[in-house]
């Protein structure tokens, strides 16, 4: 059975950096699907920002047996995941915040324009292994 | 002046110098290398333009390090090696370098890094490969040294950003200069 997360970092107007988790072989059929979901699952986030007093927004959207769970930095970008089970919230939570950290590093380097693309490989290995440390 | 005495007299200049957070520190420097990158066309440019303010800052910091380091005249070129590496760098950059691979003739010395505070954050994206990003401090051990008459040249051997284990900077003597106060005061 196929589990095909995705993990999706967007900044103020587009996708700054995208990690597919799938853990089958094959492209992805609903390689497409899971980004429209993340990205019409963006407006849920705005409407949760406005409840949520926190940064972590946990689930704001659900698409059939897919979970969209959000996170909002402090500076607004946002951090959505994809996923099919309703994992442990903590998990997902404890994941965003370390996800969180590796961002902060990034935007501190002074070759890295703020709100752009990530393109930085080890950024994607350590988001990798996080990824797998906690959403395997 | 044995190693161990220098490195003490480093720690003891640390501890008197004010500090700053290192993260603006290192912050402020890495904008003014992308402004740099920014505004000139040519990698080798910025390299120039980071030794030139390093060479600019090093001639008034000798200066400032002599008064506040308090320490006896070094007895020649070995000293002043030692002491630039476990003196004046802990005191300015909070890290001690060590020396090494001098040559057969005591003329020329390496720098050895292990910690850069200026390229904290830093990660050089491809197309900077050739930068050193941290030539600043070429120009001002290079500043230093010709305050106390000794000319040298100073190059950034191996560098943490670009891939190497360590940072070596290779200081290479190329002259003493002699204390003559030039023409005008000459008896005739």
């Amino acid at each position: 059975r196929r589990r095909a997360d995705m993990f999706v970092i967007v900044g103020r107007s587009e996708p700054l950096y995208e990690l597919e988790l799938s853990g089958g072989s094959g492209a992805s059929a609903s390689g497409n699907l899971d980004q429209f979901i993340i990205h019409s699952a963006l407006d849920m986030v705005d409407t949760a920002l406005l409840q949520h007093t926190s940064l972590f927004l946990r689930t704001v959207d659900s698409f059939g047996e897919k979970f969209v769970s959000a996170y909002v930095t402090p500076s607004h970008v946002k951090f959505m995941l994809l996923h099919e089970r309703n994992k442990n919230e903590d998990t997902i939570k404890a994941f965003f915040q370390e996800v969180q950290e590796l961002f902060v590093k990034i935007t501190l380097n002074p070759f890295y324009t703020y709100d752009t693309a990530i393109t930085s490989k080890g950024f994607d290995d350590r988001v990798r292994a996080l990824a797998n440390r906690y959403l395997a | 002046m044995a190693s161990r005495s220098a490195q003490r007299a480093g720690d003891v200049a640390w501890a008197r110098t004010p500090k700053v957070n290192g993260e603006l520190f290192a912050l402020t420097y890495g904008a003014m290398v992308k402004r740099l990158v920014e505004d000139y066309t040519e990698i080798d440019e910025v390299n120039e333009q980071l030794e030139k303010m390093g060479y600019n800052i090093g001639i008034r910091l000798v200066d400032e390090f002599l008064a506040k380091a308090g320490l006896p005249p070094c007895q020649g070129f070995q000293e002043t090696a030692e002491v630039i590496a476990k003196v004046a760098f802990r005191m300015f950059l909070g890290v001690a370098a060590d020396v090494t691979s001098w040559n057969s003739e005591a003329t020329a010395f390496s720098l050895l890094l292990a910690d850069n505070p200026l390229a904290e954050f830093v990660e050089l994206p491809r197309q900077y490969k050739t930068l050193c990003y941290s030539n600043v401090l070429c120009g001002v051990v290079r500043g230093a040294l010709e305050m106390i008459q000794y000319r040298v040249e100073v190059t950034f051997l191996q560098d943490v950003l670009r891939g190497d284990d360590v940072n070596e900077l290779r200081v290479e003597l190329q002259e003493v200069l002699s204390e003559d106060l030039g023409e005008q005061y000459k008896d005739d």
